[in-house]
């Protein structure tokens, strides 16, 4: 049996809007993964930490504030500073389509929008899992 | 009226409708899942009494409205919330809105000034100028309302827990530019218990978080007399997936435990009531929008009255500014957002609202772009000079379907209050998670309605056009205001007399573990050009820090 996908749903920087991180968050627990949320107001390196401590398997990052460049920035290169490199970092916001591409250059996953059915973000995540080298492995924990 | 017969012939209709027409397959809901009747009839509002329950304009309970002509005296208020990027880049933006007809300001801030951080503060990492404008210091103030009289234009700041700062610095402005604080007009927000439930940008623990706000309270019924000091806010409690009647009931919870403080204080409820003012979000479901600021004004002024006392009838009115959903915007296919924000913004009119925000098509894209911004401004000046519904007074009072809707909107508000009450008040309720996970609850089950089908959103789970494209242009902002705010910040700390800023640094920090009201140690510090950071650090320092307790959802 495929085992448990782990996420971390995380809201990085000052941004308070937490409906969609939450809804999200639900939703892929519902959908049988293992979901732990940061709550609110977390800097790039508590993100990072979370991430490793908990050896998740994907990232999912909330930004509403219009902070995402530089907050998926330094949360990627700081995932690459801790030889992290297989996990999908994905997320979503109010992010312009411009920046979305960009920061795919960056080796960001897809980032969802407003109005995103929860149903996609669960089979994108759960397409990328099988396809992950990290399927065939134990989580650490 | 024969209500005998009435029912009797009801019966007989109803039996003939259902056997001779069928409705359409799905509930008949409303957004807020409240069950809606085919027909209401004066079956439905029996138990109204005219003069109890509505009366007139003006008059007690204000069902109908604050004010005796409403729209035929004055308009409301047309104020766009707006704000980003550096103080010079936003009252440019003001300036632009001015000349074309706004009548009011609205600020707009970003986070880390909403969260009492500098510019240059590691926290405000990514955010500096990205959702509003930053403001560090009385000297980035001065520069927001440069060229604005500050007693001709009335400013609403959308603040909250650092709010006295801001008003400090907003007090400062004016007296530099040599305006009276007594001349002053404007709101500030100042709601911090829906920040704990909703919007979460707090900066201390619920105490001593109140006891600012009783202090500006205080402090403006006295010096600045013309100032709303709070505006009790809904909008936020919706926004986080609230349905109507819990964003009705918490919010007026909320302003009764505002009312409580005020008294513990030692105030007469009349000293200060008078000022509240409140903030409702408008949502799609056009009638129980109207009926849920209806209901507002009916159970604030019995409750005012009755339980607390209050003889100014001025302290009975909930006088109130609303903002379109900004929730129920899409991204896809924008322009429709156009269309979704003028029936809203009908609807708040409608429901006698005392000041508007359109918002602009482009919010899920990015902040919005001057044309979009003017659009949304458009929108408002057609509903007020083209379509008619101006030259009455509540226009759909007296609608077996509003009246009855209005009843069921003040019935759910009252067993709200009950629990709340019963889980000991609003800080308890706070603290036990009990608004955020009955929020989540809700926001979820909203979600779950749209994710399956069964609740159509236009562009989004339904005339759905498949790879569609964006054709309307995105306001970008980028990190130079970080910069610019950092540069600015370290030309103050070197150009300001130091002495003085620690030294009304000192004394604030003094006056903030006794009783004393804060507010003109703030503006001493204003005056001393100590920073937003430099100030709710300090009092960081004696209040503590928040942190949000875990609940389900």
């Amino acid at each position: 049996m495929e085992r448990k996908i782990r996420v971390l749903v995380g809201k990085p920087g000052l941004d308070g809007h937490d409906r969609g991180a939450k809804v999200v968050a639900a939703s892929l627990r519902d959908a049988g993964m293992e979901v732990i949320y940061s709550g609110l107001h977390q800097t790039p390196e508590a993100l990072v930490n979370m991430a490793v401590q908990e050896d998740v398997d994907v990232v999912a990052l909330s930004i509403l504030s219009g902070a995402h460049m530089p907050l998926f920035g330094r949360i990627v290169e700081l995932l690459h500073a801790k030889g992290v490199d297989d996990v999908l970092i994905t997320g979503g916001g109010i992010i312009p389509e411009v920046d979305m591409q960009k920061l795919a250059g960056q080796g960001v996953g897809k980032l969802f929008g407003p109005g995103t059915p929860t149903a996609e973000i669960v089979t994108y995540i759960q397409e990328w899992f099988r396809a992950s080298p990290r399927s065939q492995v134990e989580s650490g924990l | 009226m024969d209500i005998a017969r009435l029912k009797q012939d009801y019966e007989r209709w109803r039996a003939r409708a259902q056997e001779h027409a069928r409705d359409r397959d799905g509930e008949f809901n409303s957004i807020s899942d409240r069950p809606i009747q085919s027909l209401y009839t004066p079956l439905d509002v029996q138990d109204i009494d005219y003069l109890r329950d509505l009366g007139f304009p003006g008059e007690f309970p204000f069902t109908r409205g604050v004010h005796y002509n409403m729209y035929r005296g004055r308009l409301w208020t047309m104020r766009q919330f707006s704000g980003y990027g550096t103080p010079k880049e936003t009252n440019q933006r003001y300036h632009y809105l001015l000349d074309h007809g706004q009548t009011g300001l609205s600020v707009a801030f970003d986070f880390p000034t909403l969260m009492g951080y500098d510019s240059d503060s590691p926290r405000s990492f990514g955010e500096v100028g990205k959702c509003g404008v930053a403001v560090d210091s009385l000297r980035d103030m001065e520069i927001l309302f440069d060229g604005i009289p500050l007693d001709r234009i009335s400013t609403s700041m959308t603040i909250n827990g650092p709010a006295a700062v801001l008003f400090a610095f907003y007090v400062a402005a004016a007296e530099k530019q040599g305006v009276n604080p007594r001349d002053l007009r404007g709101t500030l927000q100042n709601d911090i218990l829906k920040e704990y439930v909703a919007q979460h940008a707090w900066c201390f623990p619920p105490e001593p978080a109140l006891r600012l706000i009783v202090d500006l309270m205080e402090y403006c019924s006295e010096h600045v007399p013309q100032w709303n000091p709070i505006s009790i806010s809904g909008y936020h409690i919706r926004e986080a997936g609230s349905t109507a009647g819990q964003e009705l009931a918490f919010t007026l919870a909320d302003g009764f435990e505002y009312v409580r403080r005020g008294i513990a204080r030692g105030m007469d409820v009349d000293e200060f009531a008078p000022r509240l003012s409140f903030f409702w979000d408008c949502h799609q479901d056009f009638f129980e929008e109207i009926a849920k600021m209806r209901a507002a004004r009916r159970i604030w002024a019995r409750e005012m009255r009755d339980t607390f006392g209050a003889k100014d009838p001025r302290s009975w009115l909930v006088r109130f500014h609303t903002q379109t959903a900004g929730c129920s915007l899409t991204a896809q296919q924008p322009e429709n957002n156009i269309v979704r924000t003028a029936f809203e913004a009908l609807a708040a009119v409608l429901g006698g609202t005392q000041s508007l925000h359109t918002n602009a098509m482009d919010e899920t894209l990015g902040l919005p772009t001057e044309k979009a911004a003017k659009t949304a401004l458009r929108t408002q000046q057609i509903i007020a000079h083209e379509l008619g519904v101006t030259n009455t007074v509540d226009p759909l009072g007296g609608s077996y379907y509003m009246e009855a809707l209005t009843n069921d909107l003040e019935r759910e508000a009252l067993e709200t209050f009950k629990k709340i009450e019963a889980q000991g008040g609003v800080v308890p309720c706070i603290e036990s998670g009990w608004f955020q996970s009955e929020i989540a609850r809700a926001s979820r089950k909203f979600q779950d309605e749209v994710d399956s089908g069964k609740r159509v959103i236009v562009g989004v789970n339904q005339f759905v056009e498949e790879g569609e494209t964006l054709e309307i242009p995105v306001l970008y902002i980028d990190e130079s205001a970080s910069k610019t705010q950092e540069s600015g910040l370290l030309r103050l700390r070197a150009e300001r007399r130091a002495a003085d800023a620690d030294a009304a640094l000192a004394n604030l920090k003094r006056a903030a573990t006794t009783t004393e009201n804060l507010v003109p140690y703030l503006i001493r510090c204003a005056h001393a050009y100590c920073t937003e950071g430099e100030i709710i650090g300090t009092l960081r320092g004696v209040f503590g820090e928040y942190h949000e307790p875990a609940y389900s959802f």
